[in-house]
């Protein structure tokens, strides 16, 4: 079976253009904003995205996302009712979507029910943060064979006999960590990304996307060059946050969206 | 002979492991690596030994307390004297060992969370004592109530840094110090205070603990030429408590009991009781049993001794839960200030509120049982710093 995520990369290489991935927190401000932003970032040229599952203790993200999460948690959000919104959602959009989050509310909605559910939902891929190939095993012997694909982190304390144990195991693509830091605060230095990025393509031949501090047109072109893809996650979130009462907001993150994608 | 737990991997049964964020996996590694060649290094112990002895001021004594024994009428009661430590409590034999680690690593600056401060002044001063920069993390809300604790450290030379994500208490320390962490990794070292945290963390604090327990059971020995009927430690995180158990997890007829902190009651849901009344998660780095919703979403817990407020506890002891080696009850805020007051006003020995806990359950245990049998509850802090909340409770009344 290919997958979405497989197949966009294949398109995007058969293009020669770099991947767009964003993050958004979902029920944030809303669930139901959450599925039009999707739409909407979809149609503005959004490659994949990520859609934040919120936790209580986001251990690995800076205050951006830590106060989204809070705020969609307030509204109530479950990864149940993500779950649903994803599923209706699926009729008319067909954009790659990877459930990104800590290990936690996995855990407790059942790892094998999860994974049923979130095939049948239309989720192609999970990033779990606090879950290393070291623990990974417990969920993925569900969703492995669901079809689900599996995003692993390298970060740049990364040793390289764990890239090559993680890139071995990993599927989709490879998700590096600009900095060593938390989500969205501090600037990622080109030169580091760059030597980083070349030490793990001796390795392994997955698509890579850079993530964690890119926040801007500029920089996203930047980092794109030295790899397959970029992550915006935090700068889009603010934006949701400033503009979360306007009625203008889908348009706002769209414009935002295609800035980015028009220089990738 | 059991197997020696955790494994490679940081696991007890289905506890513990390491869930963390990819950042952070090669330090833990490299810790645990540091730690097991310390561990077998006659080097690292003697100096370890050293400083429990000529610093901390070990060894504690085990007092037979005879007024209190004599008041319940029943068994024989001890208390394991952790109050006489340097700092106030047992934390400073964790925080020396995990300082000399430090050390041994090349590591020049140190970072801890702390609620009641204990641990965030066993951590400033081992800085102090070894020379390193050091960082104590802690709850806004926290840094309120434990005001002594925050002067302590701050004399120490220690920057607390006060946070204020989630409900500013130890749970959002510990995260916070966790971000901290994972920015500063390559030269900072995390003192984690309890057996909680990710592997080796919880296997490394018991083991520094367990001299807690080594005592003991030399003390009891001596004494009573038999060991004791039963260990009673109150349990947050579970330092003070595995300390003790630990060395005597094999003794089968010795009755281990944790006291976790019920609060306002159970059936209020104010309470910090994870394993009589949470489920299993995962929380800072490990599978435990956790306070948390029905969508694993993690509760703040509440207690009046801020040391026991945490809403984990380390993997050992869900684990001890689980197949049975460890049996843990709850007692209530209003049960631990009666046992606090009991204790003051018949041994002239002011208990640190989270240690009251552990009095506490013992002053139901005591009077039921035989006077032949022998109870040893950890005192593992003086109360000092509760005086405050205590006074203020008398002036209401």
């Amino acid at each position: 079976m290919t997958g979405r995520i497989q197949k966009k990369f294949v398109d995007l290489q058969k293009n020669g253009r770099k991947a767009f991935v964003a993050y958004l927190t979902a029920g944030h401000p809303d669930l139901e904003t959450t599925g039009k932003l999707i739409s909407a970032l979809e149609k503005a040229g959004v490659d994949i995205l990520e859609i934040g599952v919120p936790f209580s203790d986001p251990t690995a993200d800076g205050p951006v996302i830590q106060a989204s999460s809070q705020r969609a948690l307030k509204g109530g959000v479950t990864l149940s009712n993500i779950l649903d919104m994803i599923g209706s959602l699926r009729n008319t959009c067909d954009i790659p979507l990877v459930l990104f989050g800590y290990y936690n509310p996995i855990f407790s909605y059942g790892n094998e029910k999860f994974a049923q559910r979130a095939i049948k939902a239309g989720v192609d891929g999970i990033l779990v943060v606090d879950l290393p190939p070291e623990e990974a095993q417990e969920l993925r012997k569900y969703t492995d064979p669901a079809g689900i694909d599996f995003i692993s982190l390298i970060a740049p304390t990364t040793t390289d006999e764990r890239i090559s144990n993680i890139s071995r195991n990993a599927s989709g693509f490879l998700y590096y960590i600009s900095i060593t830091g938390v989500t969205g605060t501090e600037k990622p230095v080109i030169e580091h990304v760059k030597a980083d990025v070349e030490r793990i393509r001796k390795i392994t031949a997955l698509p890579l996307v850079v993530g964690f501090g890119i926040s801007t047109p500029r920089q996203a072109s930047e980092f794109a060059a030295c790899a397959d893809g970029i992550v915006v996650g935090s700068a889009l979130v603010r934006l949701i946050e400033e503009h979360s009462e306007s009625h203008d907001l889908l348009e706002i993150a769209s414009s935002f969206a295609r800035d980015i994608r028009n220089v990738l | 002979m059991q197997q020696l737990l955790p494994d490679k991997n940081g696991h007890f049964g289905i506890f513990g492991g390491r869930y963390v964020a990819e950042t952070l996996m090669p330090a833990l590694i490299e810790l645990d690596g540091a730690y097991r060649k310390a561990k077998k290094d006659p080097a690292f112990r003697k100096e370890f030994a050293h400083y429990l002895k000529e610093y901390a001021g070990r060894e504690t004594p085990l007092y037979f307390a005879r007024r209190l024994t004599e008041e319940l009428g029943g068994a024989k009661i001890y208390l394991k004297r952790e109050d006489i430590n340097h700092t106030g409590s047992h934390k400073i034999n964790n925080t020396l060992g995990q300082a000399l680690l430090a050390k041994r690593m090349g590591k020049k600056r140190v970072i801890a969370e702390t609620g009641a401060g204990q641990h965030g002044v066993a951590t400033a001063t081992v800085a102090a004592l070894f020379g390193m920069e050091c960082q104590i993390f802690m709850g806004e809300e926290d840094i309120r109530r434990q005001a002594p604790n925050v002067f302590r450290m701050k004399i120490l030379d220690a920057e607390v840094v006060p946070v204020s994500s989630g409900t500013a208490t130890l749970k959002d320390a510990m995260n916070e110090a966790m971000r901290h962490w994972v920015s500063r990794v390559r030269d900072t070292f995390y003192v984690i205070g309890s057996t909680a945290g990710p592997h080796p963390y919880p296997m490394m604090v018991r083991d520094f603990q367990s001299i807690i327990g080594k005592e003991t059971k030399k003390q009891v020995m001596a004494k009573e030429g038999r060991l004791p009927d039963f260990l009673v430690a109150c349990v947050g995180g579970g330092s003070n408590s595995m300390g003790l158990f630990y060395p005597f997890k094999d003794d089968e007829g010795v009755e281990m009991i944790g006291v976790e902190a019920a609060g306002k009651g159970i059936s209020t849901g104010h309470h910090a009781a994870s394993i009589s009344a949470g489920s299993i998660g995962v929380l800072h780095g490990n599978k435990t049993f956790l306070l948390q919703d029905d969508n694993g979403q993690v509760y703040d817990a509440y207690s009046i001794a801020a040391g026991l407020d945490y809403p984990g506890v380390g993997p050992e002891h869900s684990y001890f839960k689980i197949t049975g080696r460890a049996k843990y009850v709850s007692i209530e805020d209003e049960e631990a200030i009666e046992a606090f007051m009991f204790l003051s006003k018949h041994e002239g020995i002011i208990p640190a509120m989270e240690s009251a806990h552990a009095i506490a359950y013992a002053m139901k245990l005591a009077p039921a049982l035989d006077k032949t049998k022998i109870v040893v509850i950890n005192l593992s802090g003086r109360g000092d710093k509760d005086a405050e909340i205590i006074s203020r409770r008398m002036e209401t009344d």
